[in-house]
């Protein structure tokens, strides 16, 4: 069952929201409703968020995210659609229902940091289990043990005020993990935090969610946040949903020309992988084959070398044309096998950014999964043809061309 | 009363005053017994107060000021206290000021007790809130001496119609700096109490009324300073204390006992404004005795310390 569930979500501000949704079904666009004096900042949003992943609302300030989040916990009323948390109705939930749903399920942490400023450290950490009704010492132990988990150890008895701004976010943090509720509502975060913590912070929030497999909803209008954390992003513009996929989805398959402009600063070589940009091998050679049928082969697709793999297609080595040449007499070429530097092969969700210094040191770099087996192979010249804009893996060699005409043009 | 003529003028004559006079009569005439009660229970608690003021020596309970100006904010005060409580034994009005003092301690209790309800209420209700502001407004600006009439027609002469007069005159910061305080709560620590499933008593409770103190706590003050400058105008209608020794002066052109009730007047105001603003501009957060204690264990350098 999916965490979080939202159906067709709208939130239309002005005194007859319900209208507004209506002429927005008809067609109307958000101009129209403007100068009717109605103002949407949600349009029909729907979208599901599994269980222990990381979903991310991307969007720039005015697109309706922080109005989209405070839909799910129902901190405001959608004008029509519903949520539904585990596949309870929490829209339609009110008074008791509501706050028992928003103790047991979900909790928030703030842009804002929003602490208690009159309670200590502790207490606010403490405050969800106290509107639980946990008693006065377990939520005190329990509190200080998410402090910690946040990496806060030995503030418990300062006021927030005494904190800075990335240590009180990590009180926020602690605050609603410790309400130890199975969904995370965050927005925009860490936006408010120095660039330096920030990274740190998206970390750790990472970390924290693989330790303990919370599903999180964040909020952001920083693209390569939501690209570094996201499990799953979901474009927003204008209030509207524009693509939701994973990051390398969006950023080599852009749903529309908007979403395209904005991936295009993004820092690549974070997001892609090595999985995204590996090729085929051209060819690769058996261990068991002999010398001239290998060196055949090399002569063939002109490559200097050739990776070697065993009956399974694990990845025993390589041969260079070369050393196989001269040594045409042998029976098999495992003797000729040179190991594969380790730094030479990577896992198929190694960043582009961590391949470069392998791509350095050997013409291509092996792509293995866990068992050893050869995926595929990412040449240098592919690795720079993916940096390029519009480059994708599909068509690497059409844009052999312009890498090699750029890296001519820095020799020049 | 003389018919308004209005010989030059096309607009009628509109004398609300004597709608208002009429409708205040009924209004008497249905609730006087309850009225008769309400005189006997306010006599009763001014009595009862001033009676534990005056029981102890003056000397003894001016230095019980002092402490508490000095446990409260500082020694400087608490001295400050302790030389405006001498000059006022010394000018022989102790008595005096210790009756205006009780009946600003009783009208205070009662304008805080209606009015931040109120202030809370209005706070959480924009209706309310839009009700409310027009009828602060009139007891705000309404000048003192004219709630006078109708509490001395309803109380008759004494004590327990100054005090209503004064209640009323001194409710409006009350419920304005409540309901400002909780509103300027920022709006996302509010967020976040809903978020984590409070309920809205709890929120009120932990998180809006604490913050809001500093606020409630100005309103405090200010009730405070209008119920001393009402208390003393209350001496127009027999209620005893400063205000009746300066009006004694008045009628009987005598300079020097109105100065002498003057004088007391600003030191009580004085006392009690320093008192009640230090307690309001008090970190929040921190419980007083915890305060009080961190005060004793202090080490001169950190007591330097803002």
């Amino acid at each position: 069952m999916p965490a979080i569930e939202a159906h067709h979500l709208y939130k239309v501000f002005g005194r007859k929201g319900r209208e507004g949704v209506r002429r927005l079904e008809a067609g109307a666009d958000a101009e129209e409703l403007r100068k009717a004096g109605l103002t949407p900042a949600v349009v029909d949003a729907s979208f599901t968020v599994d269980e222990g992943e990381i979903f991310v609302v991307m969007g720039l300030s005015g697109s309706g995210k922080s109005t989209l989040i405070r839909m799910i916990n129902g901190l405001h009323p959608p004008t029509s659609g519903h949520v539904e948390l585990y596949g309870e109705n929490i829209t339609a939930a009110t008074g008791k229902d509501l706050r028992r749903l928003r103790r047991e399920r979900i909790s928030m942490v703030f842009q804002h940091f929003a602490l208690f400023p009159h309670r200590t450290v502790l207490d606010n950490a403490a405050y969800g289990l106290e509107a639980q009704g946990v008693g006065k010492e377990e939520r005190r132990a329990r509190a200080h043990e998410a402090l910690e988990l946040c990496g806060l150890t030995g503030w418990d008895d300062h006021l927030p005020g005494e904190l800075s701004g990335g240590m009180q976010q990590r009180v926020g943090l602690a605050r609603a993990l410790a309400a130890d509720t199975d969904i995370l509502l965050m927005d925009e975060a860490f936006s408010a935090l120095d660039p330096l913590i920030r990274r740190d912070m998206q970390d750790q929030l990472v970390e924290l969610q693989q330790k303990l497999g919370k599903t999180i909803l964040f909020i952001t209008h920083d693209l390569n946040e939501a690209m570094r954390i996201g499990d799953r992003i979901a474009m927003m513009r204008n209030g509207r949903i524009v693509q939701v996929g994973t990051a390398e989805e969006i950023l080599t398959d852009p749903a529309n020309d908007y979403v395209a402009q904005f991936v295009a600063d993004v820092d690549r070589t974070r997001v892609l992988t090595a999985s995204s940009v590996m090729e085929p091998p051209a060819a690769t050679l058996k261990a068991e084959q002999g010398p001239r049928a290998a060196h055949k082969v090399m002569r063939e697709h002109q490559v200097p070398a050739l990776f070697v793999t065993g009956r399974d297609r694990t990845l025993r080595g390589y041969v260079t044309e070369d050393e196989v040449g001269r040594n045409l007499d042998r029976t098999d070429i495992t003797t000729l096998l040179h190991p594969v530097p380790e730094a030479a092969r990577v896992a198929p969700d190694t960043a582009l950014a961590d391949l470069f210094g392998p791509a350095a040191e050997t013409p291509a770099v092996a792509v293995v999964d866990d068992d050893g087996r050869l995926l595929g192979v990412v040449p240098r010249i592919t690795l720079l043809a993916a940096l390029s804009q519009d480059g994708t893996s599909q068509d690497g060699t059409s844009q052999d061309e312009p890498s090699r005409n750029e890296t001519e043009a820095a020799r020049a | 009363m003389p018919e308004p003529t209005t010989p030059l003028s096309i607009v009628p004559a509109i004398p609300i005053g004597t709608w208002l006079e009429t409708g205040f009569e009924a209004f008497k005439d249905t609730f006087d017994a309850a009225f008769d009660v309400l005189r006997d229970v306010i006599s009763t608690a001014i009595d009862g107060l001033a009676g534990v003021l005056h029981a102890p020596d003056p000397l003894v309970l001016a230095l019980g000021f002092a402490l508490l100006a000095w446990l409260v904010r500082n020694w400087k005060l608490g001295l400050g206290t302790l030389v405006g409580m001498v000059l006022i034994i010394g000018m022989d009005m102790w008595d005096p000021a210790m009756d205006t003092l009780a009946i600003v301690v009783v009208a205070t209790v009662i304008a805080l007790v209606l009015g931040i309800p109120l202030g809370i209420w209005a706070a959480r209700s924009t209706t309310v809130s839009r009700i409310l502001k027009p009828v602060m407004d009139f007891l705000q600006t309404m000048p003192g001496f004219v709630w006078l009439v109708p509490v001395v027609k309803l109380f008759s002469i004494g004590v327990a119609g100054a005090m209503v007069a004064t209640v009323i005159f001194a409710l409006a910061p009350a419920v304005r700096l409540t309901e400002l305080g909780i509103r300027q709560v920022d709006k996302e620590v509010v967020e976040a109490g809903h978020a984590f499933g409070a309920a809205p008593r709890q929120i009120l409770r932990d998180v809006q009324l604490p913050l809001a103190l500093p606020s409630v706590m100005a309103g405090v003050n200010q009730v405070i300073m209008l119920s001393l400058s009402m208390a003393v105008i209350g001496g127009l209608v027999g209620a005893p204390g400063l205000g009746n020794e300066v009006i004694k002066s008045l009628s009987t052109l005598d300079l020097a006992l109105g100065f002498d009730g003057g004088i007391s007047v600003v030191i009580l105001a004085i006392f009690l404004d320093r008192l009640t603003a230090s307690i309001g501009t008090r970190r929040p957060g921190r419980g007083r005795l915890r305060e009080l204690r961190d005060r004793f264990t202090r080490t001169p350098a950190a007591s330097a310390a803002p």
